[in-house]
């Protein structure tokens, strides 16, 4: 169903043109009337971080929520690896169209050439700014920049602070978020959590929030309402993400009218630290940049046993490279992770569970000396070592692939706004810039052109051409949000039942893992679609949340992010079910070549799927925004 | 990796407050079946689920990322910030570095500038003012100049770097008999002093941090290092001497005159 609401509002002309031209036509408000509006912006990361800054720099008066206790916590925070930009600085052959390019043909042709396009144009100002701010790259001795490459790419573009990128960048944005609150610009509401969205005239006017160490309700209203809540990874129970990472805030304006557009879009990082017990509460990333200098393989024959490295190299397989000699260990993310799964899937997998492969740095010390390889991956080492108790320097890492990111989210169009009027969504809870399937280092450049660069013009011209009426929180539409919250929240307290919170979860994680995780077939979907359901019913009745809420309550917290997983991964199912083909991080097993590669199917499915929220009962109906290639041309993704 | 084998027995004795106000006290657990490839927190996890399945209130305590670098876990380990391995948050610390039958006590971070929550949950937003105070520089988003156009020396950079790898846990607070937040101040200050982008505002940034500590309840440095020692980050103390000597110098140097900029 094509529909009149997914008008992607992108803008006439030549594609170079096109955020220049929008610029100049966006409206402004004049500095003076600034002062009169005020904009929330939930979630404090990259994409938050950087908007509310920005805004209040610009006189809007900024209301920020975390869901931790500061916003220089936010989960960008842990994104180890760098950031892109289109310097060109290592004169390798990069360009803004060369980044576009790549991040395009990355995603498997599933994103909006037009985003793409101006976000790699952006990508230049974001490393220009965060230097102003004093985030300490990573330079060379002669005081310049460095580099780096990460996958998908044949060239070094990628910035970075050791492994402590996002860190370094949140810490950029966060610093100017406590500028604009010494200057009273930002209100920051920290431990808070958004529980509803508030939409009155058709317009997203405020938000319900949870104080989390009172557990009080709270009423915000606002002219507009920015989404900045990240992806929603942990609907597998184990990722990458954070503990307190979830879906809330979007899936609750999902509820209240805005798309979900193509949320089975995941991306299953290819090195992590595999599984090692029931218990384990999360996954840890071992940067992509690892696979500069790492090189991946499993032993050629089944049972091995001897240690890894007593194993010479005639009796290893460096997959990678075998099958990809032109991009080798730095194939794509979910290339990579797929065909760690194959080798796995195969007997040939690593470890106690077998389900590993190696990633080693042999050939890379003796190369360069241990010194040089500590100096570029020296923190990943040590964190591996407290986490497995081995040494790398002496043994080859064992990882496997987890979920890491989400390229599906809120839809939005070139203004980043959703379907609901005033309700924009920036950084990785939104759709818009990745396809099927997101380059590494791009999430941060993301997020931050988001933040920095994109909203600041696209939300003047909101606040500039639309007519926005003077209400309270007393207004009725808060009062239904609120009682709605409560609604649920007494419902969870009066069931008194026998399984917790992460029992559920885990099941669910279950059902995501093995049936929408890295090869989906029908029957597999439609398993998970049955047993979601019925899990789901089950939490209904049979969970147990302790305790009151007007305290500082973790599992009631944790209860309603449970619920709304449990809504949120049917629909992921149901999505992954609908689309018939293999692209990016997306693959069905019943859509691929002889040789195991993704079979895309352009003719049926080049658009975004977004799915309209139709009640409790009914079946989400599924829209269709048709994607144009005019300036790149739909090809097969070859890595070979 | 060892072989996962959930059989050690760890004692606990766990502070518990339910809210600021609330008269707190220890209380004693026993966890079974822990494995040693178990992080400290799992090992509350674990706890937590049986004390939710008993109906009874689970133990409050900080954690998010759960890899080392958002600084949120936070808890005393017989009485050590963080557990005491080098260089590791409890979030990394892992149950092997301890024994079956192990007593271990646990505490929330005790510091006057740190109020407390609940449990092991404590009030950590002063670092937020003593950042809002200066930890920053004023770069407005725009047209800031090429990134390449200041060329910083690889060893200040990375100098600036060990320096902002700060998680702002709050463990040198913690450890500090005078409750100092030196450390964490002076690894700001000194990072933004290493960096040419930093040199316009360093002198007035040094003054309004150190003000705005001392007002906070923060105590001063004393010099007894414990801070280092436990830092996740292993943020050395050079930092505080670099920021001790930014303040010295704004003191004797830098003067705010406040002068009309005049109508246009």
């Amino acid at each position: 169903m094509t529909s009149s609401k997914l008008d992607n509002k992108v803008p006439s002309g030549d594609l170079y043109a096109k955020w220049d031209k929008h610029k100049f036509e966006s409206k402004l408000v004049n500095p003076a009337n600034k002062r009169k509006f005020t904009v929330i912006v939930v979630g404090t990361g990259l994409a938050g971080g950087s908007a509310a800054a920005t805004l209040a720099e610009l006189g809007y008066n900024v209301h920020a929520f975390c869901i931790q206790d500061t916003p220089r916590r936010a989960h960008s925070i842990a994104a180890q690896g760098g950031i892109n930009g289109a310097k060109n600085y290592q004169n390798d052959g990069d360009s803004i169209k060369r980044l576009f390019y790549d991040t395009i043909k990355g995603g498997d042709y599933r994103s909006r050439e037009a985003n793409v396009y101006r976000l790699a144009q952006v990508s230049n100002n974001i490393i220009d700014q965060m230097v102003a701010q004093g985030v300490p790259f990573a330079r060379e001795y002669g005081g310049l920049l460095d580099n780096r490459s990460f996958g998908g790419s044949q060239v070094s573009r990628t910035f970075y602070a050791r492994g402590q990128t996002g860190q370094q960048l949140l810490l950029g944005a966060y610093s100017g978020m406590m500028k604009m609150v010494n200057k009273g610009k930002i209100k920051m509401f920290s431990r808070r959590e958004m529980m509803d969205l508030v939409v009155v005239n058709n317009q997203a006017r405020g938000i319900i929030t949870r104080n989390l160490v009172t557990g009080e309700l709270e009423r915000h209203v606002a002219d507009a309402v920015l989404l900045c809540t990240g992806g929603y990874g942990n609907v597998f129970f184990l990722s990458t993400n954070a503990m307190a990472s979830n879906v809330t805030a979007a899936w609750r304006s999902h509820k209240r009218g805005a798309y979900m557009a193509n949320p089975c879009f995941t991306q299953i990082h290819p090195t992590c630290i595999p599984v090692h017990g029931d218990y384990q509460s999360k996954l840890t990333l071992m940067s992509e940049s690892l696979r500069n200098d790492g090189r991946v393989w499993v032993p050629k024959k089944q049972g091995e046993t001897r240690k890894p490295e007593d194993i010479p190299d005639e009796d290893r397989d460096y997959y990678l490279e075998r099958i990809y000699p032109s991009f080798g260990n730095l194939a794509p993310r979910d290339v990579s992770s797929r065909q760690a799964k194959y080798r796995c899937d195969e007997g040939l997998g690593v470890g106690s569970t077998k389900m590993a492969v190696y990633l080693d740095f042999r050939d890379a010390i003796k190369r360069d000396g241990a010194n040089t390889i500590a100096g570029k991956y020296g923190n990943l080492f040590e964190m591996y070592e407290r986490i497995v108790g081995e040494d790398p320097y002496k043994t080859p890492m064992m990882i496997y692939p987890a979920v890491h990111y989400t390229m599906g989210g809120l839809w939005v169009d070139y203004n980043l706004q959703s379907t609901i009027p005033g309700l924009h969504v920036l950084g990785e809870a939104n759709f818009s810039d990745h396809g099927a399937n997101r380059l590494g280092a791009s999430a941060l450049m993301q997020g931050l052109a988001d933040g920095y660069f994109v909203i600041p013009y696209t939300l003047s011209n909101y606040l500039a051409s639309n007519k926005i009426d003077k209400i309270t929180t007393d207004h009725d539409a808060f009062k239904e949000a609120e009682s709605r919250v409560k609604l649920a929240d007494d419902k969870l307290f009066g069931l008194k039942g026998k399984r917790s919170v992460d029992d559920f979860h885990k099941a669910l994680g279950h059902y995501m893992w093995e049936e929408v995780g890295m090869a989906r077939s029908e029957a597999g979907l439609k398993k998970a679609i049955t047993g979601i359901r019925k899990l789901k019913e089950e939490f209904w009745q049979d969970v147990n949340v302790p305790g009151v809420a007007g305290e500082y309550n973790f599992e009631l917290h944790k209860a309603n992010r449970v619920a709304d997983f449990l809504e949120l991964g049917e629909l992921m199912a149901l999505d992954a079910l609908e689309r018939n083909e293999s692209c990016g991080g997306h693959f069905r097993e019943e859509y691929q070549t002889s040789d195991g590669e993704a079979v895309r199917n352009d003719e049926n499915f080049c658009h975004v799927a977004a799915w309209e929220w139709s009640g409790e009962k009914a079946a989400p109906i599924r829209h269709v925004e048709e994607l144009k290639f005019e300036n790149v041309q739909l090809a097969t993704r070859s890595y070979k | 990796m060892s072989d996962a084998t959930a059989n050690m027995t760890i004692y606990l004795k766990v502070w518990r407050q339910a809210s600021a106000t609330a008269e707190g006290k220890f209380v004693d657990y026993k966890v079974d079946q822990v494995s040693p490839d178990m992080s400290f927190l799992e090992m509350f996890d674990v706890l937590n689920d049986q004390l939710v399945k008993k109906g009874e209130s689970p133990i409050a305590f900080d954690h998010d990322c759960r890899e080392g670098i958002c600084g949120m876990c936070s808890m005393m380990i017989n009485g050590k910030a963080h557990g005491g391995q080098k260089g590791t948050t409890t979030c990394q610390l892992h149950m092997r570095k301890f024994k079956s039958g192990d007593a271990i006590v646990v505490e929330p971070w005790r510091a006057k500038a740190f109020p407390l929550v609940k449990d092991l949950v404590v009030d950590r937003s002063a670092f937020d003012n003593i950042i809002q105070a200066g930890g920053f520089i004023s770069a407005q988003t725009g047209n800031a100049p090429d990134a390449n156009a200041n060329l910083i020396p690889k060893t200040v950079a990375d100098e600036a770097m060990d320096a902002a790898a700060c998680i702002g846990c709050g463990a040198c607070v913690a450890s500090c008999p005078n409750g100092s937040a030196m450390l964490f101040m002076g690894a700001k200050i000194s990072q933004l002093a290493l960096l040419p982008q930093g040199q316009p505002e360093a002198p007035r940034r040094a003054l309004n941090m150190v003000k705005t500590h001392d007002e906070l309840l923060f105590g001063n440095c004393t010099n007894h290092a414990e801070c280092e020692a436990t830092c996740p980050k292993e943020i050395g103390l050079e930092h505080i001497a670099r920021m001790n000597r930014e303040y010295t110098k704004a003191t004797f140097t830098y003067h705010e005159k406040v002068r009309g900029e005049g109508a246009g």
